[in-house]
């Protein structure tokens, strides 16, 4: 039973510490609600091992593990092509925002005469949020 | 302006850390026509690029974060649209582009196509790749013809010029991608209803870098470029809607 309560203990860690990341705004509740269904999907299968059994015998798999396996690397899959649609939008963002910058510059330059065409130095340090 | 009636050119030159060889491209540029709008795009070089380019008094577009060549035409070709350019021509910054051939340019535009693409091997000059990357070049040139309908003997080319409604369309979509300033982008505009045209231009070794010619390479390149040609075929087409 001792693997019983580790397991257990992962999931609510897992929760916990992404319960604190929305906390500190270092994720949006979007991404968050992903994982916080995965954790609670673990800890129910977790806490009633004959849960997966049942589910497995019920789709023809022999093994439960595998059907564990199976979902969670198919859930991991979609996850991370999610992210990839996540950061291509993030990229083209970033680069209508660049093409914006560079317009207002070119601007600006036509009006008043720029000494550093680099634009100011970056004054800022960059601190975590979190740590503030 | 070398012609009244085909209105103002804008010479858009994508340059990333090109100090050594810009000056040289900028003042051939203003032998050529000093009547030509030039506009660098300093893809947030490292060096002297963008102090160069405002010293030599032309028009700078300064991007702050890097976006690749494709990112600098698009931000090149909003420039165009918000001025009210009615044409543009990309140069490359490297001096393989001579501006001399930009009248030849022109006068393929005035007979009515959006783009014209100053063209390798079609007869003019003795520029010639070889080995396989050659017949990659050549066989997406083959590909690239059949689809647009028009022949064309280099896609691969950056030397374009574009009028108004090619600027239009591209100031929005223009792939940032590896040779999606090229081949893709030729696919957007054929699919939005552009005619593609083409005009035989000399063009000069690279003052800088050596192409490259191992089949390993080349391979990797036409993989590329079909990957960018099968996805530019099965995107939506975009549709230009009329410049006012």
């Amino acid at each position: 039973m001792n693997s019983y309560w580790f397991v257990l203990a992962l999931c609510l860690a897992l929760v916990v510490s992404l319960i604190q990341l929305l906390r500190r705004r270092r994720i949006r509740e979007k991404y968050v609600a992903l994982w916080i269904v995965v954790a609670i999907g673990v800890i129910v299968l977790g806490a009633f091992p004959g849960l997966t059994s049942s589910l497995a015998r019920l789709v023809g798999i022999q093994l439960p593990a595998n059907l564990v396996f199976t979902v969670a690397l198919f859930f991991l899959l979609i996850v991370c092509v999610q992210l990839s649609v996540a950061v291509s939008s993030l990229e083209e963002r970033t680069r209508r925002l660049t093409e914006e910058i560079a317009l207002l510059r070119a601007e600006r330059a036509d009006s008043i005469p720029s000494t550093d065409p680099n634009g100011p130095a970056d004054p800022t340090d960059l601190v975590d949020p979190a740590d503030a | 302006m070398s012609d009244g009636s085909s209105g103002r050119l804008l010479v858009i030159i994508p340059a990333w850390n090109e100090e050594e060889t810009l000056p040289d491209v900028l003042a051939e540029v203003r032998r050529t026509d000093p009547s030509w709008d030039v506009l660098v795009v300093n893809d947030c070089s490292r060096d002297r690029t963008s102090a160069l380019a405002h010293r030599a008094g032309v028009m700078v577009l300064d991007l702050p974060i890097n976006l690749g060549v494709g990112g600098a035409m698009r931000a090149g070709y909003k420039f165009a649209l918000c001025r009210g350019y009615d044409r543009t021509v990309q140069l490359d910054a490297d001096g393989q582009h001579d501006p001399a051939a930009i009248p030849d340019l022109l006068a393929v535009a005035d007979q009515g196509p959006d783009i014209v693409i100053g063209a390798r091997f079609a007869g003019k000059g003795d520029y010639a790749a070889r080995g396989p990357r050659q017949w990659s070049m050549a066989f997406l040139s083959a590909v690239l013809s059949r689809i647009t309908g028009v022949k064309l003997t280099d896609t691969t080319s950056g030397f374009k010029l574009c009028g108004r409604r090619a600027v239009a369309l591209f100031a929005y979509d223009y792939p940032a991608e590896y040779l999606g300033d090229t081949i893709e982008a030729l696919v957007i505009a054929h699919r939005a209803g552009l005619k593609i045209s083409q005009a035989p231009v000399a063009m000069r070794p690279r003052a800088g870098g050596a192409p490259s010619h191992s089949p390993f390479k080349s391979a990797i390149f036409l993989g590329r470029a079909f990957f960018a040609l099968l996805i530019a075929l099965s995107r939506p087409a975009r549709r230009v809607r009329p410049v006012s």
